[in-house]
This record gives structure tokens, C-alpha cells and sequence, in this order.
């Protein structure tokens, strides 16, 4: 693994930190002054509707998109989408799984898992990526699947194969988007327990882009709401719940059917 | 009035998307020889990709080839019969290819074949986030897509429009045979005899402009597709058609250059 120039965190020190962010597309503006930090060790879900901006907020945070104002420091670096070296140095330190899991479909499980490795790890011999790709094929449970094609999975393997594909690079930060939608409530349980696993194992901090509120209250150390722009409440599960503002209880209320 | 406005906002909105249009696309060429010589190099993936380009177009190429080759001679022979100068025609077929049918038949069928398909498949990359994949994990996505398809058609086309001459000539050869008995070397011999260096060079030197042109409109509408599934259709279809455009004004040009060249 290349060296990056790190900094020793402790537990507490913020890994995030983000300061009056600001993102419209067009006319429509979608976060609207956004103030939020991550600590290291600090596992983060943020709830929100559709079209809130929560995926728009960690695209951001990974320099996929650019935001209008405000100041964005990970690893007490701001993002530069200028500078591509510095920015790939950070992107190293971050995983990230995409809602649809985005694996290259021109490619097996095994050269999915290899790609990102080999393309930034510089001298490593085919034992050496054979024996990373097993490695964290294993951690997500799915080493039989090595010499298939992503066609050929289904969503909650498609999912684990996406975030084994983060974990390959060791990763300090994870930000997962949507990681439980469009899955059935089994599958959803699996991916919850991986997240738990990979926040132990690989002792990673993490922001979970979610709605649906058992992921969220299984996986989040800190619940943070998102409406309209920007966070009307943050805290525990049942801090956050507690609220009598009705787009709040209206989530829990839809998730808890009551 | 009311009509006026609209007409007015469309005819406006119209000139503004054009040079948008224009300022992406110069934009997407300065990046390109930008990042070309710079770390890290994939010629792994080039090399894939030139034969991606090479050996699936290779068939087609053939079949084209050839029966330009028959097609032209067997039109050409009448009007050279009414002068009596049938001994000509090696060289007219020569020229004719060499110069100008072969890469421009080897250009409009990559342009179809190859151009739709590097649209169609850096589009379907792009709706599905395997572009941003890419970028999360500190590749470049620019330097291992974009370029590495741009060098793969600039260098397998020339090569494609050599061999595309080559096998017209040799179907020409098979028609004129059918006709009265020669020898494949004296129809070469005589093929060859009335072409120049310059000939072959313009005809690989455009070629290497086409290559380029195909890889680089296929990745620039693929690159930037949007909507979804549709856009990835749109970016296949525009993919081939402003290909296909800038092709035949790359041809006026180069042929023009050519000229003076050969007159100077």
C-alpha cells in the first residue's frame, strides 16, 4: 500500500468535518447550510427523505461533486477537486458503496475486487491479489462467488461483492449510500450485520445513508435527520425520536407502522 | 407575441447549447493531451482495446473491402473499354483505393461498429456509476477509459485502412481475372506503379485523423451521458452520427492538403 501522509487520530479527533456546505443544482437548492462532523471511531446515520441531499452530502465529502459554498475538511484536509494527487490520496482513506453497488460489469468478481488494488498498489505479485481478493471475499461471505459476473448475483450479493471491493484498499472512513434499499428484509438484516462487522474488523468510522430506521438504529452510534437542506435534529435513536415535529415522527410512524 | 418570445427563447437557447456544446467538447481534447503523457501509463489496456477495435472489425472490413474492390472494377471497365485503355485499370482501382476509398470505407464502418460501441458502453458505465467507481478508488477514469480507447482507434484504424486497400485491391485483381487472364503480380506491379509515397501516406495520415475522431466523439458522448438508459441510446446514435460528419469534413480538408501538396 502506497504511504499517505497520516496524521495519528485518536478515538474523538474528527476524521469529517464539514462547515457551512452549500449545493444546488440549478435553481433548486438541495443542502442549505450544512454543519456536520464525523469523529474517528463514530459510526453516523443520517436519515432523510428522498431528494433531502444525503447522498448529494457524502458525493461531496468524496469530491464527486462540487459543493456551491462552505468548507469541507477530511483528515483536517479540505477537498481540492483541483489537485487530482491529494484528492486520490484522500479517496484512498475513504471506502464507499454505492446504492446499486456499481461494479464493472465487464468484469468477474474476482478482477472487480483486484481492479482498484492492482491499479493503486504499485509491485504486487498475482499471489499477493489473489490471496487480498480471498481475504475480503471472506469477510463478506461470498468466496464461492469468486469467478462469477456480476449479472449473475443477486442485489444483497451484489451489494456485499460493492463493499468488498472498498475494503480491499483498507479504508479509514466507510460511506455507504442506500446500503439496504431495494432488498428484502433478510438481505437487509445480512447487510446490517456486515456493517457491524466491518466497523469492528477493520475499525473503520462511518457515515450510513439511509431511510430505513432499523438500519439506521443498528448501525449509527448518532442518528442525524436531514430536512429541507440541513439537519433539524441529531443525537441517539431515541433523542432523535422523541421529537414532535410531524415530518420526524412521520418516518418513524411509516417504519414502525403505528 | 407571445409566439415571437417562445421562437426567440428557443433560437436563443439553441445558440447558447451549440456553444456550450463547442466548449465542451474543446475542453474534453485539451484534457486528453494533457493527461497522455502522464503517469501512469496503461498500455495494457491499450493494447486490449486495439484489439478490441482491430480484430472484431476485421471480418467486416474483409467483406467490405473486397467487394468495393469487384463493385468499382466491374463499373469502371465500360467507360475505360470506350477509349480502349482496359490496361489502365489497375492503376485507376489503385489510386482510387489507396487514396481515398480505403480508409474512408474503413473510417465510416468504424465509425458505426466501434464509435457506437465505445458510446453505448462508457454511457452504460457512466448511468451506472462505474465511472464513479472508479473515481472513489483513486483511478482516473479519464486516463484509463478516454485515452486508452482515442490511442487504440488512432493506431488500429490506419492499420485497418491498409489492410482494407490491400484486400479491395486483391478483389479488383479477382475481377479483372474473370475477364482476361493475368497475373497477380502484374496487376500489382502495374497497381503500384502509378501511386506515390505521398499517396499512401495521406491515405494512412487520414486515417490516423479518423481513428482519432472515432475514439474521441465515442468516448466524449459516452463520457458525458446523461438520463438514464435513454441517454445511453442517444450517446450510441450521436456517437456514430457527428463521427460520421466530421469524417467527410476531414476528408474535403485532408484531400484538399493533399493536393497542394502534390502540385506545389
Amino acid at each position: 500500500m502506497e504511504k499517505h501522509d497520516k496524521q495519528p487520530l485518536k478515538s474523538g479527533d474528527p476524521v469529517i468535518s464539514i462547515h457551512g456546505l452549500y449545493k444546488s443544482f440549478g435553481d433548486v437548492p438541495v443542502l442549505k447550510g450544512i454543519d456536520f462532523i464525523l469523529a474517528k471511531g463514530e459510526n453516523v446515520a443520517i436519515l432523510g427523505k428522498s431528494g433531502s441531499g444525503k447522498s448529494v452530502l457524502i458525493k461531496i465529502i468524496v469530491g464527486l461533486l462540487k459543493p456551491d459554498a462552505g468548507e469541507v475538511l477530511v483528515f483536517g484536509k479540505q477537498i481540492d477537486l483541483e489537485n487530482r494527487k491529494v484528492l486520490d490520496k484522500m479517496r484512498l482513506r475513504i471506502g464507499f458503496s454505492f446504492q446499486n453497488s456499481a461494479l464493472y460489469d465487464s468484469m468477474n468478481v474476482s478482477q472487480n475486487l483486484a481492479f482498484p488494488l492492482m491499479m493503486n498498489v504499485k509491485n504486487l505479485s498475482e499471489k499477493e491479489v489473489n490471496s487480498a481478493v480471498e481475504e475480503v471475499l471472506d469477510a463478506v461471505g461470498l468466496s464461492e462467488k469468486i469467478n462469477e459476473m456480476p449479472s449473475d448475483l443477486s442485489g444483497g450479493q451484489r451489494k456485499r461483492i460493492g463493499i468488498a471491493r472498498t475494503l480491499i484498499l483498507k479504508p479509514e472512513i466507510m460511506l455507504y449510500d442506500e446500503p439496504t434499499s431495494g432488498l428484502d428484509p433478510i438481505t437487509s438484516a445480512e447487510i446490517i450485520e456486515l456493517i457491524l462487522e466491518v466497523q469492528q474488523k477493520y475499525n473503520t468510522s462511518s457515515v450510513i445513508i439511509t431511510h430505513d430506521l432499523t438500519c439506521a438504529k443498528k448501525t449509527g452510534n448518532r442518528i442525524a435527520m436531514l430536512y429541507d437542506g440541513k439537519f433539524v435534529r441529531e443525537g441517539d435513536f431515541a433523542e432523535v425520536f422523541e421529537s414532535k415535529n410531524e415530518e420526524i415522527r412521520g418516518f418513524y410512524n411509516y417504519n414502525f407502522i403505528q | 407575441m407571445k409566439t415571437n418570445s417562445v421562437k426567440h427563447y428557443l433560437f436563443s437557447k439553441g445558440i447558447d447549447q451549440y456553444f456550450t456544446g463547442i466548449n465542451d467538447v474543446y475542453h474534453f481534447n485539451i484534457r486528453f493531451f494533457k493527461v497522455l503523457f502522464t503517469r501512469p501509463f496503461h498500455f495494457r489496456e491499450v493494447i486490449n482495446q486495439s484489439f478490441e477495435v482491430g480484430l472484431k472489425s476485421l471480418p467486416l472490413i474483409t467483406l467490405t473491402g473486397f467487394i468495393v474492390g469487384i463493385v468499382f472494377t466491374k463499373q469502371s471497365r465500360p467507360s475505360l473499354e470506350d477509349f480502349g485503355a482496359t490496361s489502365w485499370l489497375p492503376s485507376l482501382i489503385c489510386i482510387a483505393i489507396v487514396r481515398a476509398l480505403g480508409p474512408l470505407v474503413t473510417a465510416l464502418i468504424c465509425a458505426g461498429k466501434i464509435g457506437s460501441s465505445i458510446g453505448a458502453e462508457l454511457g452504460s458505465m457512466r448511468v451506472t456509476e462505474q465511472i464513479d467507481a472508479m473515481e472513489v478508488s483513486a483511478i482516473n477514469p479519464f486516463k484509463y477509459l478516454v485515452v486508452t480507447r482515442v490511442l487504440a482507434t488512432t493506431i488500429t484504424i490506419p492499420i485497418l485502412a491498409l489492410y482494407c486497400s490491400f484486400v479491395g485491391l486483391y478483389g479488383s485483381y479477382i475481377n479483372i481475372h474473370t475477364e482476361e487472364t493475368s497475373s497477380i503480380v502484374s496487376f500489382y506491379q502495374s497497381a503500384f506503379s502509378s501511386i506515390s509515397f505521398l499517396d499512401i501516406f495521406s491515405g494512412v495520415a487520414k486515417s490516423v485523423v479518423y481513428g482519432f475522431t472515432i475514439g474521441m466523439v465515442g468516448c466524449f458522448k459516452g463520457f458525458n451521458a446523461t438520463q438514464g438508459t435513454r441517454g445511453v441510446g442517444k450517446a450510441a446514435n450521436q456517437a456514430v452520427v457527428l463521427a460520421m460528419f466530421l469524417i467527410f469534413i476531414e476528408e474535403i480538408v485532408i484531400v484538399q492538403l493533399a493536393n497542394w501538396i502534390r502540385y506545389f
